[in-house]
């Protein structure tokens, strides 16, 4: 793939044009947000909304700060027990449904799918009846298990399509040595799955960072993850918008470090959250 | 040996102490209302200093939010402790008759409140089967709030109806003046709720929720009609204005009325720091002068809870003119109870007191008072019909067929 | 013998997710689906007791939704998540192949573009709305950014307008479903021509013919309501679909860029050397190429697009009801108005339509994954 394969390249600098142009368009929200959290509360006001703060003022992120820090480490406690569980059973069934086809595989698999995409808001009322009589309302294990149910169904497409490039060679090499069920996954395939681990570990912690319909009617104050509280602080009164810029940078933080770092697998992921990748 | 025995006792014996507990206070106070009920807690705590308080807010004007998520939390089976509701129809309608609180006659008995609260208002709380909650404000619904300085500048003064409103109305948007600012739609139902009470007069106003005047009646399209007059007079992007904001543009004069419930007088003294009846003026909404709109806040006593005694005290707190007079002046409401101290209110509240003993009371609707929650709910709606039709009789029907369905009145 | 008992192993240890995806998903779908045919919560005594007295009303509440006269705001957010639906995904699959497009053309710099088209990718649409509430404000954000170059500032109200425009009567709906559906069978038609089944060809125009009479005869009968009822496209939703188009069109710019990659630069130089113009190599070889990319993507958007909750509660507040959608109305009517009944059968409705987007999908895309 050399610079020189397109015949147009004098229309290159329009191509960069419209790039630029692009750019802008996706920045403009995120230098917005940047200057508002860094001004002082008394001097934001809408007609100055595009001008840099004259003072940088730091005080908005250590005020986020001690407002958001408990629902943070709710949301960290919540994504990593969710995101760890849902991974290894995923794997699990990815390894049962590509490796172990059964009759009837090609019935179930679609059935266990179809439950990432319904609107949750189908199970809402007997999902809280349900954890009321478990006994899990309101706390963050009831929102784990739930995370963790619901988030199955990619874990596991994500998996079973990734383990299918594994040619069965190598299993019935493994076979041959004499392992079962479980020596052929601790000995075969769990040393190769981990690039699938990284991208539904990633896949999982967005999606789960970022819920909300769960959050808000399966928790209380002190179990709330950041979504809540941020919703609840940029939708109460009379802040001053200083104040829920911070609380967003700090609630999207972790999801766009992440991204930052890890790009090529968020993508992945991405693209297989469209059942084919 | 014997030291040891001791010392695990006395640690035994400081765990029990430590642990007599916590209390969950569920409640929409939060911002610049929550001074107010800091001070009580604070009361609370020196009172009850091994208790451990839990003050769960959740944000949004007249608790939109917060009525969501404790219905989730009920439902849940994982009631707060005590949680903030409007006495009247939405305390009865929601959750008496849904069987989730406790009688307190028998704290009434037991502080002698019976005879320290106005008959009315323990009428309001009450059923034939107990008294089901302790009030700690009241608020008058029925205000309309302006600027002094900017009214005499532009050589008005306050209207007493909304016929004189009307005539001034084009006078201030010639001059770029929002001559009516509202915020998102519940201030819209509650600016509704005024001008209902100030076309039909109180004794109509209360036969629309006891049943007697139905709402196809023409007194009722006359109603809407007389409101969508206002509207016009109003701010484009009030969908958009918490009610603080939209106060806020009475305070810097672009905008001249804001009718809103006397909450607006604690945020533009306690918050904006503005002196009453120089930094803001207030007058009983157009048509409605000597009538008293009220509403009130309570705490009840939910049937399952874990922390039932110290409810209780909170409870006691709530309801003792010592726990009133240090809410009330920070809340801007006036106290129920009648032994309040006056001298600790501002000038607002105590002309607020005045006409709380002196003029006609009414419960309002949006605030819970007059009507029941799946009413009231559900009057989202009916407005919504109305903006988006203009049609004041498609209103009134569909009004007609909410409070057929929730057995309004009933 | 050993391989059997694996097998039973195996079994076992898919069996806990098969078993919990059965409650949470199915056996829940069941309970809501029950309460959605009951009166629960149609009597405030009942509505919020421990143990409600429920009675079995058959399909009384759905009924009451799509021709009950208080129900009108329910009716107008099928409208409104039908047009949001229809210029959300307008807007990322035009945006989303213009910028795959663009990072084609072999450029310095592709992964810095890429990066910044796709993070919004990774924020909460709670983060988003907040974001763009603030950009959106009436007199503030992008309203004043023509004052920055000295000219006036935009007047229109983002999140509040309501203006609505491509209005239609409740009472038309019959027919404009008979000619979509006639329109649809006409195509199946001309492309069973095209491929010269003529027994196909048969079918459908057949069809075709049936359909069109009943929608200009049958169709203008049908009295859905007992009044005409005006419903189209709120203008307020303009500020949404901006900030789900920017959320949501890295996406759809990965896809495409996935398929363009794939698409071997062979091909593009056979059909150069052929005589074909840059513009025709696309429009003739990579498009079609692509295309079953843009159904996938559609069909990803468009049940994202029916669920849209959190961006609307963040951006405009749950109280807008310019800015409503049943997904929202679900969460009002359940949790604030206590109808559990009428909510649970909004949630039913909506269940329904993703169902008919993506059931069809998951079948074709396992099925042709059989076949290979």
């Amino acid at each position: 793939m050399t610079a020189t394969r397109r015949p147009y390249k004098r229309w290159h600098w329009l191509v960069y044009l419209l790039l630029v142009i692009a750019s802008v368009f996706f920045l403009i929200p995120a230098y917005l947000v940047i200057i508002t959290s860094l001004k002082e509360p008394a001097s934001i006001n809408l007609s100055t909304t595009w001008q840099l703060p004259e003072r940088w003022y730091w005080q908005s992120f250590a005020e986020a700060w001690t407002a958001f820090a408990p629902k943070l480490r709710n949301s960290f406690t919540l994504t990593f027990f969710a995101t760890i569980i849902s991974a290894l059973m995923g794997s699990m069934n990815g390894y049962v449904l590509s490796k172990w086809r059964f009759r009837g595989a090609n019935i179930v698999f679609p059935i266990m799918l179809f439950g990432m995409f319904i609107p949750y808001q189908s199970i809402l009322i007997p999902l809280f009846q349900f954890m009321r009589s478990i006994g899990l309302y309101g706390s963050i294990a009831g929102l784990i298990l739930t995370h963790v149910v619901y988030g199955l169904p990619i874990t596991t497409l994500i998996f079973r399509n990734y383990y299918a490039e594994i040619p069965d060679e190598m299993l019935d090499a493994g076979k041959i040595d004499g392992a079962g069920f479980f020596g052929l996954y601790s000995r075969v395939l769990f040393p190769l799955s981990l690039p699938g681990f990284v991208v539904v570990i990633i896949w999982q912690f967005t999606q789960i960072w970022n819920e909300f319909l769960f959050a808000v009617t399966l928790t209380r104050t002190d179990s709330q993850p950041i979504t809540v509280a941020l919703a609840q602080l940029a939708g109460g009164e009379a802040v001053k918008w200083n104040l829920p810029m911070a609380g967003a940078i700090l609630a999207a933080l972790p999801t766009l470090l992440v991204y930052i770092l890890l790009g090529r697998f968020f993508i992945r992921g991405l693209l297989a959250g469209s059942v084919k990748g | 040996m014997k030291r040891l025995v001791v010392s695990i006792l006395s640690i035994l014996v400081c765990s029990i102490v430590l642990a007599q507990g916590k209390l969950e206070i569920f409640s929409w106070w939060a911002g610049d209302e929550g001074p107010a009920l800091e001070a009580l807690i604070n009361r609370y705590t020196e009172l009850y200093p091994n208790v451990q308080v839990d003050n769960a807010t959740v944000t949004g004007g007249s608790g939109v939010n917060a009525r969501a998520v404790l219905k989730t939390r009920m439902l849940g089976g994982d009631p707060p402790d005590s949680f903030q509701v409007h006495a009247g129809q939405e305390l009865i309608g929601t959750w008496v008759v849904a069987d989730r609180m406790e009688d307190l006659t028998f704290l009434y008995q037991e502080e002698g409140w019976l005879d320290k609260y106005p008959q009315g208002l323990i009428d309001l709380i009450s059923t034939d089967k107990g008294i089901w909650s302790v009030p700690v404000n009241i608020h008058r619904s029925n205000v309309m709030w302006y600027n002094p300085a900017k009214l005499t500048e532009w050589g008005i003064s306050a209207p007493e109806t909304w016929a004189e409103f009307l005539t001034i109305c084009p006078s201030l948007q010639a001059k770029g003046v929002t001559p009516l600012v509202m915020g998102e739609n519940w201030t819209q139902q509650h600016l509704w709720e005024s001008v209902a009470l100030g076309v039909l007069g109180p004794d109509d106003y209360k036969a629309l929720w006891t049943g007697e005047l139905a709402f196809k009646d023409p007194k009722v399209e006359a109603v809407w009609n007389r409101f969508g007059e206002i509207l016009k007079c109003s701010n484009d992007d009030a969908a958009g204005l918490s009610w603080q904001q939209a106060t806020d543009r009475i305070v810097s004069g672009e905008a001249a009325f804001n009718i809103m419930g006397d909450w607006a007088a604690g945020y533009m003294t306690t918050t904006l720091g503005l002196t009453p009846a120089e930094g803001f003026g207030w007058a009983p909404s157009p048509d409605t002068g000597g009538v008293f709109m009220m509403l009130s806040d309570s705490f009840g006593l939910p049937i399952g809870i874990k922390d039932r005694d110290n409810t209780i005290n909170w409870l006691k707190l709530l309801g003792s003119v010592e726990g009133q007079d240090l809410f009330n002046p920070l809340k801007g409401s006036i106290a129920p109870h009648f032994d309040s101290d006056l001298s600790k209110y501002n000038a607002y509240l105590q002309a607020a007191a005045q006409d709380w003993k002196t003029n006609t009371v009414v419960g309002s609707m949006v605030h819970g008072a007059a009507a029941k929650e799946a009413f009231m709910s559900q009057f989202a709606t009916v407005l919504e019909i109305y903006l988006s039709t203009g049609s004041a009789q498609a209103a009134s029907n569909a009004a007609q067929a909410i409070a057929n369905q929730v057995n309004l009145g009933k | 013998m050993k391989l059997n008992r694996d097998r039973i192993t195996a079994l076992l240890m898919l069996l806990p997710s098969l078993i919990l995806l059965g409650i949470f998903v199915y056996g829940f779908i069941g309970q809501t689906a029950y309460t959605s045919l009951t009166d629960w919560g149609r009597d405030p005594a009942q509505a919020l007791a421990l143990h409600p007295e429920i009675r079995f009303t058959g399909f009384e509440t759905y009924k009451e939704l799509f021709t009950g006269l208080i129900d009108v705001r329910f009716r107008q957010d099928l409208v409104n998540t039908f047009f949001f639906t229809l210029f959300f995904i307008a807007g990322c699959l035009g945006l989303g192949l213009g910028l795959a497009i663009l990072l084609d053309q072999n450029i310095v710099g592709e992964g810095i573009f890429r990066t910044i088209f796709l993070f919004p990718m990774a924020l909460s649409f709670i983060v988003t709305g907040t974001v763009w509430r603030w950009l959106l404000q009436p007199r503030g954000g992008i309203n004043v950014l023509p004052t920055l170059v000295g000219l006036e500032p935009l007047e229109f109200r983002w999140l509040t307008s309501r203006r609505q425009i491509l209005q239609f009567n409740w009472q038309d709906l019959p027919f404009f479903t008979g000619l979509l559906i006639a329109i649809i069978l006409l195509w199946f038609m001309v492309t069973a021509i095209r491929k010269s089944k003529w027994r196909r060809v048969g079918v459908a125009g057949f069809s075709f013919l049936l359909v069109t009479v009943w929608t200009f005869t049958g169709a203008r009968q049908v009295e859905l309501l007992p009044y005409p009822e005006i419903h189209g496209f709120n203008l307020a939703f303009m500020g949404i679909i901006l900030a789900a188009v920017w959320q949501m069109s890295g996406y759809t710019m990965a896809l495409y860029l996935a398929g363009l990659r794939g698409v071997s630069e062979g091909l593009r130089e056979a059909a150069r050397v052929d005589g074909a113009s840059e513009w025709q190599v696309y429009r003739l070889v990579i498009l079609p190429l692509v295309q079953p990319i843009t159904l996938s993507a559609m069909i990803i958007l468009g049940h994202i697009s029916l669920k849209i909750f959190d961006l609307i509660f963040a951006m405009a507040g749950a109280d807008n009801a310019t800015t409503d959608v049943p997904a929202l109305l679900m969460y009002l009517t359940t949790f604030r108005a206590n109808q559990f009944a009428k909510g649970a059968a909004i949630a039913m409705v909506l269940l329904i339509m993703v169902a008919a987007v993506i059931i069809p999908y998951l079948w074709s895309s396992l099925r042709s994954e059989v076949k290979q």
